[in-house]
């Protein structure tokens, strides 16, 4: 497995506020990694700065080795909202990758039999061919959301960030987006890195869960002019069970779901940064000495 | 539960009242013109301060469907053809100027340091006090009539449509760029298809100032025009003349605003706002 996403030492401030505080991490293709942790703890930025829409205060990050790269075709995003392009179809939202870099796209009457195949393809695939020549005002929450999803994959990006895709969604159809999700990723072979502020989720969808949060101590003091940030807590293997709802029923998930909630969401409950649970094979952390003093 | 017909936050006037409710003050000051109007010419039949309509009627008649003894022209029509077409010409050109340059400034942050300041400053001269300058430089025909126009309303709809691009969710900027677009592409796929609407309810707001500096502009020098007539026959009282005039500009005006309204709900269905 190659090393699709390399970030070490990042940091993220918004003036006076530190939102990211020194985050290792490193995503092997083929991952389904979710990030879950309570608001506040960083992790839209973190998909923000991934993204390249922002940049990081300090550190690196890597995309298949290229360093800082502003939004390209090399990651595919579906956010919650402002998923497409209103003044187009469905269709023609599926289509607009490959309009835009193999078709022309100032030509208003450009049609291509091959890309409109393709696109009809990734359609029946998220189950929206009938929904193919409506606008997206026309399709509800769900629609929109498995059009947006299409139309980011049809440009197979090494990377697919997604931004709580379905958090704006009712329950039933976002239980039915997630087993989906995961069909997908099964059969496409997809690199996923997917946020979400819901633990049932986070645990359900991913090959690996990192738990991102401001509640943790460290050797810097627990002084109100230590300003910290979020930082990866913990990071989970997960086996990648059946692609079934079921299993949210089973012990070892309420165990897990139990086990997140202590480490990223109780603020009475720090971890000391050397006791963070970072046993996945492709976590790291680089610690500086203020965080943690061995000499001690 | 009973809704109020008429009075209170919850009133739901009924389709037939509404209707009249809408009609009402027209009516109130047409009957009150009207009695004006008789009491005025009982008193005096060559008062000129308030015609009749019929004395508006014959005026009309006289303008629009009888060649003018002078010069053969049907004065009316030739009036709203030239005004129709300063207008047009100006505000065409300030619409063309908004599209391109403004969502060019709004799209590209370096563009917009460059010409915002700029355009805040023009913007904030009054276009009348250009006056004498266009007529002296431009001369009092035709380019000094809409170059008013273009100054009074350009920069305000270059300045609307710039920010509404800047305002436009970044996020579908991001996207298109993931999905391989150019710095241009994003330009010509996503903001200018998505401004169009913007365009028009800027273009919209911009008529009243637009026909404001038409008039000003031929009261003070031209040879025709609706604003012309109004303010040549003023001389002489003519007010069977001006209120037909001042009616049909208002009715011109609001057809525009009609028409443009049409157009955003024909063609611009995804558009709410």
């Amino acid at each position: 497995m190659t090393r699709l996403l390399h970030i070490e030492d990042v940091y993220k401030s918004y003036g006076d506020k530190l939102v990211l505080d020194n985050i290792d991490l490193t995503v092997s293709q083929g991952e389904f990694c979710t990030v879950v942790g309570p608001s506040g703890c960083g992790k839209s930025t973190l998909l923000r700065l991934i993204l390249g829409q922002e940049e990081p205060s300090e550190g690196r990050i890597e995309i298949k080795g290229q360093q800082g790269a502003l939004p390209d075709r090399t990651r595919g995003i579906v956010y919650q909202r402002y998923t497409l392009f209103a003044h187009k179809t469905v269709l023609e939202n599926v289509m607009l990758g490959r309009t835009l870099t193999e078709g022309q796209w100032w030509n208003p009457w450009y049609r291509n039999k091959s890309h409109v195949e393709e696109a009809m393809e990734f359609l029946r695939r998220v189950r929206l061919e009938d929904a193919a020549g409506k606008y997206p005002h026309e399709l509800s929450g769900g629609m929109q959301q498995r059009a947006a999803i299409a139309q980011a994959l049809i440009m197979r990006p090494p990377i697919l960030l997604m931004d709580e895709p379905f958090g704006a969604l009712d329950p039933d159809t976002r239980s039915d987006l997630q087993l989906y999700l995961l069909e997908l990723w099964e059969k496409e072979k997809l690199t996923i890195f997917f946020v979400t502020h819901d633990m049932q989720e986070a645990c359900f969808l991913g090959t690996r869960l990192l738990v991102l949060s401001q509640y943790y101590s460290d050797d810097r003091g627990m002084g109100a002019d230590v300003k910290r940030g979020g930082k990866i807590v913990s990071d989970h293997a997960l086996p990648k069970m059946a692609t079934s709802t079921e299993v949210m029923n089973s012990e070892a998930f309420r165990a897990l779901i139990e086990q997140v909630k202590k480490e990223g969401f109780d603020p009475d409950f720090r971890q000391h940064v050397k006791d963070f649970n970072l046993k996945h094979p492709d976590s790291f952390q680089t610690l500086l000495q203020s965080e943690y003093n061995a000499g001690q | 539960m009973k809704r109020p017909v008429f009075l209170g936050l919850f009133a739901q006037p009924p389709k037939a009242l509404q209707i009249v409710l809408a009609a009402l003050p027209f009516v109130l000051l047409l009957v009150a013109y009207l009695v004006a109007s008789d009491i005025r010419l009982e008193a005096n039949p060559n008062d000129k301060l308030l015609p009749s309509v019929g004395q508006m009627v014959d005026a009309i008649d006289r303008l629009a469907f009888q060649p003018d003894r002078r010069t053969g022209d049907y004065l009316f029509w030739q009036d709203t053809l030239s005004s129709l077409q300063r207008l047009l010409t100006g505000l065409g050109l300030s619409t063309l100027v908004a599209l391109t340059v403004g969502v060019m400034m709004g799209a590209f942050n370096g563009l917009f340091v460059l010409g915002n300041p700029f355009l805040t400053f023009i913007s904030m001269v009054p276009p009348l006090a250009l006056l004498p300058i266009l007529f002296i430089s431009l001369g009092i025909d035709e380019v000094g009539k809409i170059a008013l126009i273009f100054i009074g309303t350009f920069p305000i709809m270059t300045r609307d449509v710039a920010l509404s691009v800047r305002g436009m969710p970044k996020e579908l900027i991001i996207k298109a760029k993931t999905l391989g677009a150019s710095d241009f592409a994003v330009v010509g796929t996503l903001l200018l298809p998505q401004i169009m609407p913007r365009l028009i309810t800027a273009l919209r707001l911009s008529l009243g100032a637009a026909w404001l500096f038409l008039i000003a502009a031929e009261a003070i020098a031209s040879t025709d025009g609706l604003g012309y007539r109004i303010f040549l026959v003023r001389r002489y009282l003519a007010m069977d003349v001006i209120i037909p005039y001042v009616l049909w500009i208002t009715l011109l005006g609001f057809l525009m605003d009609l028409l443009l309204r049409i157009l955003l709900k024909w063609r611009y269905k995804w558009y709410q706002g």
